[in-house]
């Protein structure tokens, strides 16, 4: 299999007598750029040190290119990270920040020259060279690191919450500038957030953890659409999670009406979760709706309206283009695609 | 201005206790016995250069010595958990809530010829030291006496330092060796020049430790002046040396705090 460069294979990873990792199982493809997504603690942070070398797995291997690589030491990976709060070299100006690994590899004067000047155009620097560390803005000083990490042509780039620090606006530009210092380079990206919007926008496959277990791999598109579970359903996006019952292959009950979806195979009158997305359910006259239900709060979200109703037994999210006043009675229908089954799982319901 | 209210207990206490003691210095260099003005005191100073590139010499090498030995301690210290940096710093500080000259009177007799220095040495069946009276023991005494004095800024310029840097650096492919050469040292040079500092200007002054190390055969410009204020009566040449040496101190501050200055430019 040429076409994956990291293969983590049954890794497993205590600290101090806690599982931080449980056999883990994640093969990456070879310029794809890979999304670890999910709560703080949930071990993503974790599986990106250990690609990096800075934590060795207490079981399992770490394959980069078809060689395992448990105990090779971060500086002799050919993989470079750029770290949370950036970490970079204060006693050094942004030219000597980037050529410090090009330095350590004795690469000739004229072509760490010559690179340097390509990577900071790369990342919009031109111009900063000489400028000092602290001089530059938050924004600034994360291209630095992205462009010290680039600069040494690393085969896999690891971004642990890069965009962390930055306020939301320098946040979604930045998002479309690393999207395209991607595919212009062709490095595969390992990058780790816990912010959902993130992932969907700027990942080719994004992985959801969770207290140390992969719950879905997937393109975002089939993330957000089939989630695997309630949990992924519910980190992903926004979600209405009900408890429903099964009554046959394609044919669902929940919140006292019955619905049409179009899943099959999980048996007869058996207990599922299922979840509708806020934008999915569609608001009518209270009598049209199969499903009654009272505004109780309605709340302005810029492009729609996000209304909670309560229905007999469930307060619903609801996002919609159409204001109905607090109080005021509406009737709710689904489509039978928007309906989600998933089967219970010990542990993933909200 | 509420700051410069402030200030004036300070502005007092310096101007009664640093300027006008100063300046009765510079009038008794440069006056004999009678009041009237000279520059014979000055001009005596000459005989005394051996004993002040002595001085020079010693405080250089306690200096050295602390700066390595504190390096590696305090770089150990800063990699310690919460609780045993704690442990550690308080360690480190209990011997200096001791009288100098009370541990230096101690430090005299564990290296005296039937001291436990010398025990310890026959224990392991090891030769006899005759350390005591010798200016290695001087410079040892330097050492012991003002080692925390680098220990401690040094490890809170070591402690400053960002774990993620040092991974970013092996991330980017620094070794061990490199690591440190490339990135703690450079990052820890304000703590290594106020280590110089706080070790060097004590060592150049002693006079306590060369008495009871040295055995009256090791005689240090804090010597010169002791002798010529308490022995000799001499104040007019005691005050010159002590012109000179001050004259000496404040040139090493002033390089290594325009050093210091240097580096925190570009950290800051």
């Amino acid at each position: 299999m040429p076409n994956e460069i990291i293969q983590l294979r049954g890794i497993h990873i205590e600290f101090d007598g806690d599982v931080i990792i449980d056999n883990l199982n994640l093969d990456i493809k070879d310029k794809e750029f890979v999304t670890l997504l999910g709560p703080s603690g949930c071990g993503k942070t974790t599986t990106l040190r250990t690609i990096a070398g800075f934590v060795t797995p207490d079981e399992g291997d770490v394959i980069f290119d078809g060689e395992r690589i448990n105990d090779l030491p971060p500086y002799k990976r050919q993989v470079n990270t750029v770290f949370q709060k950036y970490a970079l070299f204060t006693h050094l100006n942004v030219y000597d920040n980037i050529a410090f690994g090009l330095r350590l590899r004795k690469t000739p004067k004229d072509v760490i020259e010559k690179k340097v000047e390509e990577i900071l155009e790369v990342v919009d620097l031109k111009g900063y060279r000489s400028r000092s560390i602290n001089s530059l803005s938050g924004g600034q000083q994360q291209r630095v690191a992205i462009a010290r990490a680039l600069v040494n042509s690393p085969r896999v780039l690891l971004l642990d919450e890069p965009l962390g620090a930055l306020d939301l606006k320098l946040r979604k530009d930045m998002q479309i500038e690393l999207k395209r210092i991607q595919k212009q380079t062709g490095i595969t990206f390992v990058y780790v957030t816990h912010d959902q919007e993130e992932a969907l926008t700027m990942s080719d496959t994004v992985v959801v953890m969770k207290n140390g277990v992969i719950q879905q791999i997937g393109r975002p598109k089939d993330i957000y659409d089939e989630p695997a579970n309630a949990f992924v359903a519910d980190f992903i996006g926004e979600s209405n999670i009900l408890d429903g019952i099964v009554l046959r292959d394609r044919l669902v009950s929940f919140d006292g009406a019955t619905f049409e979806c179009v899943d099959s195979g999980f048996g007869e009158n058996v207990p599922v979760d299922v979840v509708v997305r806020p934008e999915d359910i569609a608001v009518c006259e209270p009598e049209k709706g199969a499903i009654r239900a009272t505004v109780k709060l309605v709340t302005f979200k810029g492009v729609h309206y996000e209304m909670i109703a309560e229905s007999c037994g469930f307060s619903w999210k609801i996002h919609s283009i159409q204001q109905h006043p607090e109080g005021s009675e509406i009737g709710m229908n689904i489509i039978p695609e928007y309906i989600h089954i998933m089967k219970k799982e010990a542990g993933t319901a909200n | 201005m509420k700051s410069k209210v402030i200030a004036v207990p300070y502005i007092v206490w310096a101007g009664i206790f640093i300027i006008v003691p100063s300046l009765f210095v510079a009038y008794f260099a440069f006056t004999d016995s009678s009041g009237s003005f000279t520059l014979s005191n000055v001009a005596r100073i000459g005989e005394y250069t051996h004993v002040f590139v002595r001085s020079i010499l010693y405080a250089a090498v306690a200096t050295l010595f602390c700066l390595l030995f504190g390096y590696i301690l305090a770089y150990i210290m800063s990699r310690l958990s919460e609780r045993a940096k704690s442990v550690s710093l308080v360690l480190l500080m209990l011997p200096m809530w001791i009288n100098l000259v009370l541990r230096t009177q101690a430090f005299q007799n564990i290296l005296m010829d039937n001291g436990m220095l010398n025990k310890m040495l026959a224990l392991l069946r090891l030769p006899e030291s005759h350390i005591l009276g010798t200016p290695a023991a001087v410079v040892l005494g330097l050492i012991y006496n003002y080692l925390p004095f680098m220990v401690l800024p040094l490890f809170t310029a070591l402690e400053k330092l960002d774990i993620s840097v040092i991974e970013a650096a092996q991330d980017l492919g620094a070794s061990g060796f490199n690591v440190f050469r490339r990135v703690i040292l450079p990052l820890s040079m304000p703590g290594v020049y106020s280590g110089i500092i706080m070790v060097f200007i004590p060592c150049l002054s002693t006079f306590v430790i060369s008495e009871k190390l040295g055995g009256g055969k090791v005689y240090l410009v804090g010597n010169i002046i002791n002798d010529m204020f308490n022995q000799n009566y001499n104040f007019n040449v005691g005050a010159a040396v002590s012109l000179v040496m001050m004259l000496i101190m404040i040139v090493t501050l002033v390089v290594f705090s325009f050093l210091d200055d240097e580096t925190k430019e570009g950290i800051l």
